[in-house]
């Protein structure tokens, strides 16, 4: 499939994006669940070129990297888009041109856009009438899906500032533990309390991972998930958009055999010829739309449950990924605390 | 009618025996049950006590001006009064004592009493044994609020405080305990705020498992149960950390907090008496100064004066440095115990929560 066994380019931002937009213009009507970019960030962007050198910054580029390298993986595990061109140009190919449309997924971002959309098809005035309730109920789970996410990553949100605060916390306290043990004049109680303090700083250290575990791994998954539900979205909206389709080729038959009764009436052959191949093509299309429609609701389908399926994969993975990271913390932790006790005890 | 102070009354508790056994809300007061082992036999005294109870016996102690010395002694620390719901400033003063629903304040209240107890000039007041023994709450009379107490908090307190030392041995204490009553108060403060973002984090992981049980859903899918599972797993992930947190922050309190705490109010403790030498200091040069330029007529008594002086401050000064050798003493060995406790049961705790996540991951990577 590709043209050697490993390989690397490099790639802007923006031709992420523009990835993203050439995936779904050609998607467009089939129905596919397309994995959203990451978000614009003017703020997270700003201060990293200015070349702050500070920790969020640091952080922001990680937060970033991981992002675009979940985005790609998601792209190439899905059967459909692996075999897309612009997916393997995008990996394979030495220069690209440079992403131009990117401005409709910029600052506002992709789920104003997804949102957008919907509002578009729900005001098309003719309702559908569903013979299968299947996509109806699926709607509206994916819908509260998407509220618990919402609200999950807000909790998520509250912990990453606790633990972050914690490191704080406990930075001061071994600050102020050291200052304790350099008055101290019992020789004993302040080589013990000097080295409390450089354990407490090993525990900053700790808490820091521990915020960072919470964030990249859960918060991270969360939010993924919330612009997943929003693609997932997009897709029943692309059925939709494929029945509007079918229902307005037919009201445009209707209408051209219409004109033939009328032409037919008038007594104008001429014209009659005319209006008997429009009605061959409007018929003709009518078939195809209807065609797509039902392609565009099995694919439907097939995407959304194996999105489920794979959301299981994901959620299961990272989850383990996380108490691992716990674990390790914790074996950490006992270190550090079984190699002070024998301090401690030898004070006095 | 103010009790009757005996000189040489004896305890009849074990000093290591007293305890307060439980804290009661009562409305909006806090009582607290005292449970002392009778020193000789068996059984047990058990009273009732509130916070001006407490109050009562320490002003009793504060106001023995009989024994010799008394203002050299570095008095047990009671701390601040506590109040059911405690305002802002109540809070602040009472620090970490103020957390794990007043089990802290009752230990604290607890080591006062043995402090108390144990020590050799003050086990030896009547008014111990009737807080510790009577059935009927000490008098709850105001006594009078005797000055022993903050007296550095005073106007000339600042000025007097910095006034030279005529030994070595208490100038280089006091110039000790000026620092190590600033780092411990620091120290102490520092780990409240560790303590209490623990308990932040340990109810955001609450949070947490609540909302990821309400994704938890009974539906014939099978896709659905399978998310169902996932989500349920990881509730019950975040409902044990709460728990561990939980049990982090209470190790943090009982043991290290206590102590941290402890020290700071001993070293206030210090300042005072440290202080109260060093007024009586300034007023015995005065008296040698006031007997050096005396008339003729007044001599006499200005020696007196002096004389008198001079020997209250001795006896201060010969207690002082004794109370300043056992503190110092058991202030290393306070350290040293809550130091080995803290550290005991935070790999207790630590060793728990690795096996409970251990079973976790067990389930995780077992669900299909």
């Amino acid at each position: 499939m590709f043209r050697s066994q490993t390989f690397s380019v490099r790639r802007r931002f923006s031709d992420f994006l523009g990835l993203y937009e050439k995936l779904s213009v050609k998607q467009c009507l089939q129905g596919c669940i397309i994995p959203p970019p990451p978000e614009k960030s003017v703020m997270g962007m700003t201060k990293v070129k200015v070349g702050m050198d500070d920790p969020s910054s640091v952080e922001f580029v990680e937060r970033r990297r991981a992002a675009l390298e979940r985005y790609l993986q998601r792209i190439v595990s899905h059967p459909t888009l692996l075999q897309d061109p612009d997916v393997r140009e995008f990996l394979e190919r030495e220069e690209l041109p440079r992403a131009v449309n990117t401005q409709a997924l910029s600052g506002a971002g992709f789920l104003k856009m997804i949102n957008k959309a919907s509002d578009a098809v729900n005001k098309m005035t003719i309702k559908m009438n569903e013979a299968d309730t299947w996509f109806e109920d699926k709607f509206q789970e994916v819908e509260n899906e998407e509220q618990q996410l919402r609200k999950l990553s807000a909790v998520v949100d509250s912990l990453v500032n606790h633990r972050k605060e914690l490191c704080m916390n406990t930075a001061l306290f071994a600050k102020s533990m050291a200052m304790l043990g350099n008055s101290e004049d019992n020789t004993a109680l302040s080589r013990a309390l000097s080295q409390l303090a450089e354990v407490e700083d090993k525990m900053e250290a700790l808490h820091q991972e521990q915020a960072a575990n919470d964030f990249f791994v859960l918060g991270e998954l969360l939010c993924d998930y919330i612009r997943l539900v929003g693609a997932v979205r997009g897709c029943f909206d692309q059925r939709m958009r494929a029945w509007q389709r079918w229902q307005d080729a037919q009201s445009s038959l209707q209408k051209k055999r219409e004109a033939e009764a009328k032409l037919l009436w008038a007594n104008k052959p001429d014209k009659l010829q005319q209006a008997k191949d429009d009605i061959t093509e409007w018929e003709s299309r009518v078939t195809q739309y209807e065609r797509d429609f039902d392609r565009v609701g099995m694919m439907v389908r097939k995407e959304v449950l194996r999105f489920e399926k794979e959301k299981v994969k994901d959620f299961k993975s990272q989850i383990i990924r996380y108490l691992e990271s716990m674990l390790q913390s914790q074996q950490r932790l006992i270190k550090f605390w079984e190699a002070f006790l024998p301090e401690a005890k030898a004070i006095a | 009618m103010m009790e009757e102070v005996k000189e040489g009354s004896v305890l009849s508790v074990q000093t290591n025996g007293i305890k307060v056994s439980e804290v009661v809300k009562d409305g909006d007061s806090l009582t607290f049950i005292i449970i002392s082992q009778k020193l000789s036999g068996t059984g047990e005294y058990h009273v009732a006590r509130t916070y001006d109870d407490f109050d009562w016996l320490q002003q009793h102690l504060f106001s023995q001006e009989e024994v010799p010395g008394i203002q050299g002694i570095i008095f047990p620390p009671l701390p601040a009064r506590a109040q059911v719901n405690p305002s802002a400033k109540v809070m602040k003063q009472l620090g970490l004592l103020a957390l794990g629903d007043w089990k802290p304040y009752g230990a604290a209240l607890e080591q006062f009493l043995q402090q108390v107890a144990s020590h050799s000039v003050l086990c030896k007041n009547k008014a111990l044994e009737d807080f510790l023994t009577s059935t009927e709450p000490p008098g709850r009379q105001k006594s009078k609020k005797n000055i022993l107490n903050r007296l550095s908090q005073a106007v000339e307190g600042l000025r007097k405080e910095g006034h030279k030392d005529v030994e070595d041995f208490f100038q280089n204490e006091r110039d000790l305990n000026q620092a190590l009553t600033n780092c411990t108060k620091v120290v102490a403060e520092k780990f409240l705020d560790v303590v209490q973002t623990e308990q932040k984090i340990s109810v955001a992981c609450g949070h947490f498992s609540a909302a990821l049980q309400m994704c938890v859903e009974s539906a014939e899918d099978p896709d659905k149960q399978d998310f169902s599972r996932v989500c349920k797993s990881l509730s019950e992930v975040f409902s044990s950390m709460g728990k561990h947190m939980l049990s982090v922050a209470e190790n943090d309190t009982d043991s290290l907090g206590l102590g941290l705490d402890l020290d700071s109010r001993y070293q206030d403790a210090e300042k005072e008496m440290l202080f109260r030498r060093t007024c009586k200091l300034v007023e015995l040069e005065a008296a040698q100064r006031n007997a050096e330029r005396a008339k003729p007529v007044k001599k006499a008594a200005m020696e007196e004066v002096k004389k008198t002086t001079e020997t209250e401050f001795n006896q201060i000064s010969v207690m002082a440095k004794q109370e300043i050798m056992e503190l110092k003493r058991a202030r290393v060995q306070w350290f040293q115990r809550a130091l080995v406790l803290w550290c005991e049961k935070q790999l207790v705790t630590a060793k728990k929560n690795t096996e409970q996540l251990n079973l976790h991951l067990e389930k995780v990577r077992a669900l299909a």
